[in-house]
C-alpha cells in the first residue's frame, strides 16, 4: 500500500515538475489588494487583466484577504512567496507591518511594487501614487475653468480648516493660477466634512455671490452637499459643482446637472499601471533608483522621486458620458 | 405675579434674535429678505425638532446624548429600505423611522428607568453604539442620491402654503409639544419629576417611567428627524449629524432649560433652536473669516446662556421675597 502511494507521490511531483516549466514562461504578477470584493479594487483588477493582455505573457493573480487587516495580508504574501510568483503588486493596508513579509519576498527575488496605499520604502522597490499634489491642484481649478471659457467666479469649499490634504491642495492650485486668467477666487469656505455644514456653506455662497459660477469641493462630503444645495436653490446650469468625489456619490449630481463634471483617480489606469510597471521591473530590469524613469504602457511613463515613489497621471475627469460605467464600481 | 404673564427669558431671547438679526442685514442686508428667513427657519427646522425631545429629556433631570446616532441611524435604515423597495409609500417610512427612534428612546429609557444608569452614562454608550450599528449594517458605505427615489428625497422639500414639508413638521411638533407640556398630565408630570422627585412621587407619579416616556419622546423625534436629515441632504453614512446633540444640547440651555432639570418651556427651546440657526446661517454670508467663525458662535452661545441665567437669578429671588413676606 504505502509503496503504491509513494510511487503515485512521486509520479505526481514529477508531473509537476515536467509542468513548471511551461508554467514559467508566463510571468505571474500577483495583484495584492486591501480586502477582496471592493468595487474600486475589482476595477484596478480589469485594468491589470487589460495589461496582461497588451503584454500577452503574463498571469495575472488577483488576490487579497477578505477583510482590510495587514494580517489577512501578510498571509496572503507568505503563500505568493511559496508559489513563486514573479512579482507582488499591493496596495498595503498597514505601511509598516507588511514590511518583514514583503522583505522576505524581495529577498527571494520577487518584485514588490506598492500602488495606490504605500508601504514604507524598504519594504518595496517602489510605491506608485495615483496622483500628486500639484496635479490634483491643477486639476480642481481646470474642472471650474473648463465650463468657464470667458472667465470666471470661482469658491472653494474645503473640508476643516486643518485638512492637510485640501490644504496642499488649494494651496498648489493658487500656484498655478496665473494659468487660468480671468478666473477669480472669490472665496474659501470649510464646511468641516459635514454635510449640513457644507451645504449651509453652499448655499451661503450663493447668497453672498450672486454672480458665483462654480463652487470647488476637494472633498467628497463636500462636493456632495454643494450639489445639493445647488439643486435646492434653483441655481442648476448657472453653478457648477466640481472637484474631487467619487462617482457613485456623485451620479446623482451629474444626473440632475448641478455637476458638469469632477475628478478622481482611475481604478482601472491604476491597476493597469501597477501591472505594467511590476513587468518592467521584473521583466526587462528597469530601475527604481531615485529619478528613474519607468514605461506603462498607454499611460505613459513614470518618473521616480527620491523616495523611489511617482504619480500615475492627472486625476480622471468623469461626466454625463462615462459616470454610468462608474457609478457601480466605486 | 407678574413674571408668570411675562415670560422673560422668551422675551430676552426673542430681542436677542431681532439683535442679531439686524446686526447681520447691516452687513448682509439680504439675509432678512422674507425668503431668506423662510430658509433659515427651514434648516433650523431638525433642530427645532430635536430640542423639543431633548427639552423633554433635560427637564426629567435626564440628558440624551445620543440624539444624532439615533437621527444617523434611523436615516441609514429608512435609507436602505427606500433603495430596497422604492416603491414603498413614504408615510410608512415615516412611520418606520418614528417607530425605530422610539424604540432607540425606549433602550436609553429603560436603561435609566430599571438598571438606574446616570442617563449620561446611557447615552454615551447608546450613542457609540448606534453609530457601530449603522457602521454594521452599511458596511461603511454611503446611499447616495441616485438610489434614493424622488419621492423619499422629494417630501421634506415639497412647498405647501409657500413653506417646505420640513418646516411644517417644526410647526406641527411645536404645537403638539406645546399642547402637550401644557395641557396633559404627562406634561405636567414631566415638569414635577425635574423639579422635585420626591415631591412627584408623593403625587403619584412614576419617576422612573416618565423619565422612560421622556426618552422615548426624544428617541421618536430623533427618528422622524433621521428621514427628513437624509432625505434633504440626499445622502446617507455613518457620520452625518456628527456632533449635532451638542448643539441640540446648546439649544435647549439657550433657550433656558435649566440642565438641573423642571425649568423650561416650549417657546424656550424653540427660540434657542432659532438662535442657534440664525447664527449658523449668518456666518457663511457676513464674510467673516471662517478661522473666527467658530469662536464667535461659541461666544453667541456663552452671551446667550449669560443672559438666562441672569433672568433665572432674578426669578428665583422673586419667589423668595414673597415667600419671605408671607410668612
Amino acid at each position: 500500500m504505502s509503496v503504491i502511494k509513494k510511487i503515485m507521490a512521486s509520479a505526481a511531483a514529477v508531473a509537476m515538475m515536467a509542468a513548471s516549466p511551461a508554467l514559467a514562461e508566463d510571468m505571474r504578477i500577483a495583484l495584492v489588494v486591501k480586502a477582496l470584493g471592493i468595487g474600486f479594487f475589482e476595477a484596478a483588477a480589469k485594468g491589470a487583466e487589460e495589461a496582461a493582455a497588451e503584454l500577452g505573457d503574463v498571469e495575472i493573480i488577483y488576490t487579497g484577504p477578505t477583510d482590510t487587516t495587514a494580517e489577512g495580508q501578510i498571509e496572503v504574501i507568505n503563500a505568493l512567496i511559496a508559489q513563486n510568483v514573479d512579482a507582488i503588486a499591493i496596495s498595503a493596508n498597514d505601511t509598516d507591518a507588511l514590511v518583514p513579509a514583503l522583505k522576505k519576498a524581495m529577498q527571494r527575488g520577487i518584485t514588490v511594487i506598492s500602488w495606490d496605499s504605500g508601504v514604507a520604502p524598504e519594504g518595496r522597490q517602489m510605491h506608485l501614487n495615483p496622483s500628486s499634489n500639484p496635479l490634483i491642484g491643477n486639476m480642481i481649478i481646470k474642472l471650474a475653468a473648463d465650463h468657464l471659457p470667458d472667465g470666471g467666479d470661482v469658491a472653494v469649499l474645503s473640508a476643516t480648516t486643518t485638512s492637510t490634504n485640501q490644504n496642499v491642495w488649494i494651496e498648489e492650485m493658487n500656484k498655478v493660477m496665473g494659468n487660468y486668467p480671468g478666473i477669480n477666487v472669490v472665496s474659501t469656505v470649510y464646511g468641516d466634512d459635514l454635510a449640513d455644514k457644507s451645504y449651509r456653506e453652499a448655499t451661503g455662497l450663493m447668497q453672498s455671490f450672486p454672480d458665483l459660477d462654480a463652487i470647488i469641493a476637494p472633498t467628497s462630503v463636500g462636493i456632495v452637499a454643494a450639489a445639493q444645495a445647488v439643486v435646492d436653490a434653483g441655481k442648476v446650469g448657472q453653478v457648477n459643482v466640481t472637484g474631487l468625489g467619487l462617482p457613485s456619490e456623485m451620479a446623482g449630481a451629474i444626473e440632475s446637472g448641478a455637476s458638469q463634471s469632477f475628478a478622481i483617480w482611475n481604478p482601472i489606469d491604476l491597476g493597469y499601471s501597477a501591472t505594467m510597471l511590476a513587468y518592467e521591473i521584473a521583466k526587462n530590469g528597469a530601475s527604481t533608483e531615485a529619478g528613474a524613469t519607468i514605461p506603462m504602457g498607454r499611460m505613459g511613463s513614470l518618473t521616480l522621486d527620491e523616495n523611489s515613489e511617482g504619480a500615475m497621471a492627472d486625476p480622471f475627469i468623469y461626466d454625463a458620458s462615462n459616470i454610468d460605467a462608474f457609478k457601480s464600481i466605486f | 405675579m407678574l413674571p408668570r404673564f411675562l415670560p422673560v427669558r422668551e422675551t430676552i431671547l426673542s430681542v436677542a434674535i431681532l439683535a442679531l438679526l439686524l446686526l447681520i442685514s447691516t452687513r448682509f442686508s439680504g439675509f432678512i429678505a422674507p425668503a431668506n428667513l423662510a430658509n433659515v427657519f427651514n434648516d433650523t427646522a431638525p433642530l427645532i425638532i430635536l430640542a423639543l425631545g431633548q427639552m423633554v429629556v433635560i427637564l426629567t433631570r435626564c440628558i440624551d446624548l445620543s440624539v444624532a446616532a439615533n437621527l444617523a441611524l434611523t436615516g441609514m435604515v429608512v435609507a436602505m429600505i427606500n433603495v430596497a423597495l422604492p416603491g414603498l409609500p413614504i408615510p410608512v417610512i415615516i412611520a418606520i423611522a418614528i417607530l425605530l427612534g422610539a424604540l432607540m428612546g425606549a433602550v436609553n429609557g429603560l436603561l435609566v428607568w430599571k438598571l438606574a444608569i446616570p442617563p449620561i452614562v446611557v447615552t454615551l454608550g447608546t450613542m457609540t453604539i448606534f453609530r457601530g450599528i449603522i457602521f454594521l449594517i452599511s458596511d461603511g458605505k454611503w446611499v447616495n442620491a441616485h438610489e434614493m427615489s424622488s419621492a423619499f428625497t422629494g417630501f421634506p422639500r415639497a412647498a405647501v402654503l409657500g413653506l417646505p414639508v420640513l418646516s411644517w413638521v417644526a410647526v406641527l411638533t411645536v404645537i403638539i409639544f406645546g399642547i402637550m407640556m401644557a395641557r396633559t398630565s404627562l406634561g405636567r408630570s414631566i415638569f414635577a419629576v425635574g423639579g422635585n422627585p420626591h415631591a412627584a412621587v408623593y403625587t403619584g407619579i412614576d419617576v422612573g417611567k416618565t423619565q422612560f416616556l421622556a426618552f422615548v419622546l426624544s428617541g421618536a423625534l430623533a427618528g422622524l428627524t433621521g428621514y427628513l436629515w437624509v432625505a434633504r441632504y440626499a445622502v446617507a453614512y455613518v457620520d452625518i449629524a456628527g456632533g449635532f446633540e451638542l448643539e441640540v444640547v446648546a439649544a435647549c440651555v439657550i433657550g433656558g432649560i435649566s440642565i438641573a432639570g423642571g425649568i423650561g418651556s416650549v417657546g424656550g427651546a424653540v427660540l434657542g433652536a432659532l438662535f442657534l440657526g440664525v447664527v449658523k446661517n449668518a456666518l457663511p454670508v457676513v464674510n467673516i473669516s471662517p478661522f473666527w467663525q467658530l469662536a464667535i458662535s461659541g461666544s453667541a452661545i456663552l452671551i446667550a446662556v449669560a443672559f438666562n441665567a441672569r433672568a433665572g437669578k432674578a426669578k428665583g429671588r422673586i419667589i423668595l421675597k414673597s415667600a419671605e413676606a408671607s410668612t
